[in-house]
């Protein structure tokens, strides 16, 4: 009787194996690499309606993110501004800008402008604005340089696993007070003064929960 | 064997191709990939809604709303806006009110330059001489407070300016409470008196510095 396989088909066995094993490494790094926020979220630039440009308005004007986005100390959101905000400048600036005729319409009518929203946050996080810009944490943070954006990405991939990061140890992101609205400024830690912040953890009793409950109800 | 690595080689190859890497700018919104709970039948704020004819969730306030949320059981002044001078700068007679509802205090103050530096030095500059930066684009209406019309309003008035706005001026009300719009006029106010101050205003033991 003839052979029906080769010697060489001895090896194949293990082989098949170890193969099955280098695909599933590769499809588990690919996963880990391409299905995460870091990878679909982070670099979302939607077109808005108005092409408004922070790196203008919050970069070279040096205009506070708080004169626009004013709830942001206050509640857990930060507001978009109303057509107002922007009226207080633009009714004297710019005031016939086809750029602006969103904004002078929403102006007039009531009707909100159309922003796309970037930072979406699933629905079952409660995140609150106030609280991490009360305790030091700057925008720059969650955010990136905005006030050198000229159209706003998403700059981190706010996962639930980045937010732990600082969550587990916060120390090394917070700001002094007066730098939190200050988006080139260095943290305290940046600054050798790592200590001042651990101080503030326990001076302001930043408590940042790590329990499902402190961002999931 | 040899071929299924290169197969998968070749796999692995063309999906970076397409893929690309990590941070890629896309003006297309994010794929979900586990969608989950992510998106809930409730209105978040400054949501859309199909439901009001408006198309806002945010509902605007109807007329008559009375804050809630305060301590009933003590006096409250502030309930339901019923203080003249404290809500709307005015006297009892309905002129505009001389003097301050809240004890100016540093922390007072401390709070009306933050407040100032967010809102009103865009035009009116820091020094409240005008000349913000909106001056160098076209806004070349805004006042100095240094002169003696604006150093001779009441209290009362500015604090009105503040909420209702003037002329080219839109209100404030909406981003400054009643009370950080009291911090403001304080502050206001420390910034006319700086500007006019002579040396007698400086403490004896610190004018030596600024000789």
């Amino acid at each position: 009787m003839s052979k029906i396989f080769p010697k060489s088909a001895n090896a194949l066995p293990l082989q098949i194996v170890i193969f099955l094993f280098v695909l599933g490494g590769v499809a588990a790094a690919g996963i880990t690499y391409y299905a995460t926020p870091a990878y679909l979220r982070v670099g979302y630039q939607p077109v808005q309606p108005v092409p408004f440009d922070h790196s203008l308005h919050a970069g070279q004007l040096g205009m506070d993110c708080r004169y626009c986005h004013a709830s942001v100390e206050k509640s857990a959101t930060s507001s978009v501004p109303a057509a107002q905000t922007c009226m207080n400048c633009h009714s004297i600036i710019k005031p016939q800008s086809p750029l602006l005729e969103v904004v002078r319409q929403s102006y007039q009518t009531g009707d909100p402008v159309p922003w796309v929203k970037i930072h979406q946050n699933p629905d079952y996080v409660y995140f609150n604005h106030s609280v991490h810009v009360a305790r030091g944490v700057s925008c720059v943070e969650c955010h990136g340089k905005v006030n050198e954006m000229v159209t706003v990405q998403q700059a981190k991939p706010h996962s639930m696993s980045w937010c732990l990061d600082c969550h587990r140890n916060p120390a090394p992101r917070l700001r002094a007070p007066g730098d939190v609205y200050n988006l080139d400024s260095p943290t305290l830690a940046e600054q050798g003064k790592l200590a001042q912040a651990q101080g503030y953890i326990h001076d302001w009793k930043v408590n940042a929960p790590t329990s499902c409950s402190g961002c999931h109800r | 064997m040899r071929y299924a690595y290169y197969t998968l080689a070749f796999v692995v190859v063309l999906l970076i191709s397409v893929m690309g890497t990590r941070g890629l700018l896309s003006t297309r919104p994010p794929i979900q990939v586990f969608p989950d709970m992510d998106h809930q039948a409730k209105y978040k704020p400054q949501a859309s809604s199909k439901f009001f004819a408006d198309g806002r969730a945010d509902r605007p306030i109807p007329a008559g709303t009375v804050p809630f949320g305060r301590n009933a059981r003590q006096a409250d002044p502030a309930f339901l806006g019923a203080d003249e001078f404290h809500y709307a700068g005015k006297a009892a007679d309905g002129s505009f009110a001389r003097g301050f509802p809240v004890a100016v205090t540093q922390d007072l103050l401390a709070q009306g330059q933050g407040r100032y530096q967010i809102y009103c030095a865009p035009c009116h500059g820091t020094l409240g001489d005008g000349n913000g930066i909106t001056k160098a684009y076209g806004m070349l209406v805004t006042p100095t407070y240094h002169d003696d019309r604006l150093r001779g309003l009441a209290e009362g008035e500015i604090f009105n300016t503040i909420t209702h706005g003037k002329n080219t001026m839109m209100p404030y009300a909406d981003k400054l409470s009643p009370d950080e719009r009291w911090a403001v006029v304080a502050y206001v106010r420390a910034l006319q008196r700086a500007h006019h101050a002579t040396l007698d205003d400086v403490p004896a033991e610190l004018r030596g510095g600024l000789k």
